[in-house]
């Protein structure tokens, strides 16, 4: 087992940044593991979603912003849901994922790369085309086979189009993905300036 | 007239960070003191000697001590000032540590301030009046409200001490959440063999009145003279007549009453004796399942009743009783364990709580203390306890541990080992507290010596399964999901407030937490006291706690109410409101306002209605001085010009 | 009564995948009276993945849709999709919550968002603003084959400061629409168990583990046919029933309908109309029709326990 120094290691930055980015508390979590018991994905997590928590308020943050667990969990709700401490565990956890995104951090990169085929898909038409995304995927991961025995189903029931949907206000969409890579890219720059002057 | 001033260090409470030498010297220069010094501990008996000597010395008439808040020592200095020949209104307190030091860490300004706080009590101290308080008789006798074990000790001590007590209780027997208990940790003595006694005590001590089957309707008047109204509630059977023989049970045809003693384990008659050791042992009639009641025809148990004592058309009454002091031991109440979704109390029969299985534990019990399943009534082979159902859980609005479950589910789950020694039993735990006497060795024993396996985490979900109920929790020490396929689950419920709490408190004038226990005098000092004289706490009203910590509290407020009735006449405080009836145009608004139903109208010679305050009853709140429009009543010690004075000092400095 | 004024905003899985639900929703509106009103040129409101991306860009990419149906002067909008419901309804929530984030999320867009708009999922507004007594009236046939389990998935109802709708650990709403239009339902523990999510194509794994508990849970409890509300669920417990099958060794065979395709059939229309061949999973005779057989009056417990002693 790896030893952890307390001394050197807790960032406390990082606790403050998980703070105030999702609005919970992290040292409210008493740890009674119910986020755990509950969670249907604890079985595929390299950490259990208490353990992430125990690890924000130990400021462990490569291992937290490493773990698979920030991936893989569905936002299914259940931990926040019954949170005796009332932490949104949901919420951190997203939280989580949304920091290691802009860090270039992606642990499950699959699960990262068929995020980003929806969103180009959702950024070019305005709505999903879910052969398109599908297509994306593939070309990435280079699971040119994934799905291909839903294939037949999907075809002969004709549930997917052969053609994206695009709206009429597709540039307006494209606006908020402009705005907002606006917005992260003057964010990151002044934190580097700040950090530089630091 | 001449002020002496003291201005106390407190250690380093205050001099921490207030300057008070030159609060000292700067108080030198206001007109009217006469002395001003700094002293370390201004409550220690020097400093004490120290105010003495100097009223003789300087020939001060009036006092300044500028120390803590006077909820902790105002009474210690009036006394101080009295002695050495002063009226005891003739004293001030300025807080300069609560509202001072203690709050601020600039020097500079909590010295300012410290100044000011002075300034303002010279100034009041100068327009004191000596006050004189008057003395009054006092009711020896003692209500008592709860007849748990807190209560009953309460009672017995109080009565044992030569006073009459007056035992309301809200259900048909005493005995309270002990009697239905199996066995007590952690010596595992049978609960109803030793409670057992004291209630028959109870019920054959000479000077103890009980009303079972009663609650308490209205209390007026104030410390010793309470007129007490109690509510009988029907019973539809004359207890005068009532032998306790049991045959109307035993031929009453209405077979699904809810048992309200057994927790609903099982059905009970419409017509019930509670439990075999009741006290008073008499029957009742349920009018929810009685058909006499339901359908209009029945009457088997009047039949049937050898002693004639049924009565359907008996009504609550109403009856009086005086007293001068009260115990509340009014005891608590469970978490509805249909709060808790998740876990499924309430729709699967196989999850219970903890007092419903002490209940099958119990040799008296629905089941003659075999353990069996709700659903098929097999014997469980596999039994999960679930820690803190509720306890401890911000979201359901109990934020507090329930004190005693860790203890009672170590005990719960030696004994279903001992009634099933093929069984396995599960906890789970967040912490396992455990810090009274013997009692971390009980949960040790549980584990080693019975085999109970203690799982660090909480349940997140319990779910039925063919005839399995899965508990779904976390071993955060393996740091994983864990499931469990459990014959039965037992839940600890959250301990709450009792039913009815927030309405008692209010028809006794004393205040709740946010929970609704009872709030102590002092958390530390004061425990058993409430902030309205005359009446004491015992018990888990107050919070939380086990067998040994309710009996001490109820021998506890018997003490503190024992000591009071020891005096004949006690004192009133003469800080209360009084009316100039010169000045009360007798629009009477202050009546209506008085929180404590202290003012009346009084007709004077001449035909002029004026408010008139009952003094013994008056507890100086003063909200009758803001309501009176033309500045008629006035709280002494508290008067317009008094208070107006302090602010003066306020504004000028 | 509440308000039924809503707009339908149908999503973008129910343009491909989920049309079958769509198809369903519109006619058993018709059947109830209800218009459904689309907002015009709506886009996708952004799903799981810009959540897990930016909660920024989710709140901006939602909210463009609370907009268009602030500009159509209506209350509130549906939405069938629970990924959408949820979607829309955190951005509501957290700009009704946080004055900042919503000056954030309105820089990204052209017109701002005020905040007026009730989101609710489809189920929630055919069943509180219309309520099971009105559902209850079309119904023209019976399904005495079928034995549903109704299957809610996560975020229905969760959490629940969030969805504020249903009870988040035991929901009733979907039996009770289904129980009303006089079809069988099956109680099981299983009815949110959380089926795998978008995780269908990236992480196949985990969908089958998952899929795989909730059928046989249904299946157990003696459901021969699950309920849905959610186009993600249907097709995880439906589309990929094969390769849960594949992968875990079991043989389930079990239908997936869409709750409003069971109360449409109900309703008189045809199983083409309402999509239901185009789930995967063949129906068989679950889906036979017959004539309405009236109900026996269910005598409360108490008079039937004083009954059989009375005898």
């Amino acid at each position: 087992m790896r030893v952890i120094n307390l001394s050197t290691t807790s960032d406390a930055s990082f606790i403050e940044q998980v703070k105030k980015e999702s609005g919970q508390d992290p040292a409210e979590c008493y740890q009674c593991g119910n986020c755990t018991a509950g969670c249907p994905y604890t079985e595929f997590f390299d950490y259990p979603v208490s353990m992430i928590m125990r690890l924000i308020q130990a400021g462990q943050k490569d291992t937290v912003l490493n773990s698979k667990a920030i991936w893989l969990c569905a936002t299914c709700e259940t931990c926040t849901t019954r949170c005796p401490c009332e932490v949104d565990v949901a919420h951190v956890m997203d939280t989580l994922r949304n920091i290691a995104y802009r860090e270039g951090r992606y642990t499950e990169k699959d699960i990262k790369t068929f995020y980003e085929a929806f969103l180009t898909s959702l950024k070019n038409n305005g709505r999903i085309y879910e052969l398109g995304i599908l297509m994306g995927y593939k070309a990435k991961t280079l699971h040119l086979l994934a799905d291909a025995d839903l294939g037949p189903n999907v075809l002969v029931k004709r549930l997917i189009h052969f053609q994206p949907n695009k709206i009429e206000g597709r540039d307006e969409v494209q606006r908020i993905f402009k705005r907002f890579a606006e917005k992260r890219d003057n964010e990151k720059r002044d934190n580097q300036k700040r950090d530089h002057h630091g | 007239m001449k002020v002496g001033v003291f201005i106390c260090h407190c250690g380093n409470n205050i001099a921490g960070t207030v300057d008070v030498a030159r609060v000292a010297e700067e108080t030198r220069k206001i007109p009217g003191v006469a002395y001003a010094i700094n002293y370390m501990y201004t409550c220690s008996e020097p400093g004490q000697d120290q105010i003495k000597d100097a009223i003789k010395k300087y020939d001060l008439d009036r006092i300044v001590v500028a120390a803590c808040s006077p909820r902790m020592h105002e009474l210690t200095f009036r006394r101080t000032v009295e002695k050495a020949g002063l009226n005891r209104y003739y004293f001030e307190m300025a807080n300069i540590r609560e509202h001072c030091s203690w709050i601020g860490e600039d020097r500079e300004l909590n010295t300012n301030k410290a100044m000011e706080a002075v300034r303002a009590a010279v100034a009041k101290v100068m327009q004191d009046k000596p006050l004189y308080s008057s003395s009054f008789a006092v009711n020896k006798r003692v209500l008592v409200i709860g007849g748990g074990v807190a209560g009953m000790q309460a009672a017995l001590d109080c009565a044992d001490g030569g006073h009459e007590v007056v035992l309301v209780e809200k259900s048909p027997s005493v005995g309270g959440m002990m009697a239905r208990l199996d066995k007590t940790f952690p010596t595992i003595d049978c609960s109803i063999c030793i409670l057992g006694p004291k209630m028959v005590d109870v019920a054959q001590h000479d000077l103890i009145k009980l009303y079972a089957y009663s609650e308490v309707e209205e209390v007026k008047g104030y410390v010793g003279n309470y007129q007490i109204k109690i509510r009988k509630k029907a019973t539809y059977v004359d207890w005068t007549k009532c032998t306790g023989c049991g045959e109307c049970m035993e031929k009453c045809p209405s077979k699904d009453a809810y048992d309200s003693f057994n927790f609903g384990v099982a059905p009970t008659k419409a017509i019930n004796i509670p439990f075999p050791q009741a006290i008073p042992k008499k029957a009742k009639i349920d009018p929810t399942y009685c058909r006499q009641f339901t359908k209009g025809k029945c009457g088997v148990c009047a039949k049937i009743c050898p002693t004639k004592a049924i009565n359907y058309e008996m009504e609550d009454e109403i009856v009086t009783e005086e007293v001068g002091a009260i115990v509340v031991a009014s005891g608590y109440g469970l978490l509805d364990i249909e709060k808790m979704g998740e876990y499924g109390g309430g729709r699967y029969p196989d999850v219970i709580t903890a007092i419903q299985y002490e209940r099958l534990l119990n040799a008296s019990g629905p089941t003659s203390g075999h353990i069996v399943r709700p659903s098929d009534h097999e014997e469980p082979k596999t039994v999960v306890f679930v820690s803190c159902c509720g306890s401890r859980d911000k979201s359901i609005g109990v934020p507090y541990c329930s004190n005693f479950c860790c203890m009672y589910i170590a005990k719960q789950a030696i004994l279903t080992k001992d009634h099933m020694p093929d069984s396995q039993s599960y906890v789970f735990y967040m912490d396992i507290r455990s810090p009274g006497k013997g009692y971390d060795e009980f949960t040790r024993r549980a584990q080693e010596e019975y085999g109970t396996k203690y799982i660090r985490g909480r349940v997140s979900r319990i779910f039925p399964k063919g005839k399995k109920m899965v508990v779904r929790g976390a071993d955060t020490l393996l740091g994983t999901t864990v499931e469990i396929e459990a014959d039965l689950v037992v839940l600890a419920n959250a301990v709450t407030a009792a039913p009815g709490a927030p309405q008692l408190a209010e028809k006794l004038h004393i205040s709740y937490d946010t929970n609704a226990f009872y709030v102590e005098s002092h958390p530390k000092l004061r425990p058993v006291e409430t902030n309205t004289s005359g009446v004491f706490l015992a018990g888990c009203a107050q919070g939380p706690k086990d067998i040994p910590a309710s009996v001490g509290q109820g021998s506890a407020a018997a003490a503190k109410v024992l000591s009071m009735l020891s005096k004949d006449f006690l004192e009133n405080d003469p800080a209360i409101a009084q009316v100039n009836q010169n000045a009360c145009v007798g629009c009477l608004k202050c009546v209506k306002t008085c929180p404590f139903q202290a003012i009346v109208e009084e007709e004077l010679r001449g035909g002029k209605v004026v408010a008139k305050v009952i003094q013994t009853v008056c507890a100086g709140c003063g909200v009758c001085t803001s309501t009176c429009p033309c500045g008629a009543i006035q709280l002494q010690h508290f008067t317009d010009n008094q208070l107006l004075a302090e602010v003066n000092a306020l504004c000028l400095s | 009564m509440a308000d039924k004024d809503y707009a339908y905003y149908p999503g973008c899985s129910l343009e491909g995948t989920g049309s079958a639900y769509d198809a369903s929703i519109r006619l058993v509106m018709q059947a109830l009276g209800v218009e459904v009103k689309e907002p015009h040129d709506w886009s996708c409101c952004g799903s799981t993945p810009a959540h897990a991306v930016d909660h920024l860009l989710a709140g901006a990419l939602a909210a463009r849709n609370l907009v268009l149906v602030q500009k159509m002067g209506l209350k509130g909008v549906s939405a069938p999709c629970p990924s959408c419901f949820s979607a829309l309804k955190t951005a509501h929530y957290r700009m009704a919550k946080s004055k900042a984030f919503k000056d954030e999320v309105n820089e990204l867009l052209d017109v701002p968002y005020e905040g007026t708009v009730d989101v609710r999922s489809t189920l929630q507004f055919i069943y509180e603003n219309i309520g099971v007594e009105e559902v209850a009236r079309p119904v023209k046939l019976a399904l005495p084959n079928m034995k549903v389990a109704p299957y809610y998935g996560c975020i229905l109802n969760r959490p629940p400061e969030i969805a504020q709708f249903d009870d988040p650990e035991n929901p009733v709403s979907m039996d009770n629409l289904i129980s009303a239009v006089g079809v069988e339902v099956v109680d099981y523990a299983f009815k949110m168990e959380c089926c795998g999510a978008a995780f269908g194509v990236p992480r196949k794994d985990m969908v089958n583990k998952l899929t795989h508990k909730v059928l046989s849970m249904a299946i157990e409890a003696g459901a021969n046919c699950i309920a849905v509300a959610c186009p993600l669920c249907q097709q995880n417990l439906d589309l990929r029933q094969a390769q849960v099958n594949a992968a875990m060794g079991s043989s389930f065979n079990i239908p997936v309908l869409y709750f409003s395709q069971i109360m449409g059939l109900t309703y008189g229309f045809t199983p083409k109309e309402l999509g239901i061949d185009k789930g995967v999973v063949d129906p068989g005779n679950l889906i036979e029709t017959g004539p309405i057989v009236p109900k026996e009056v269910e005598k409360p417990k108490k008079t039937k326990a004083a009954a059989k002693e009375a005898s």
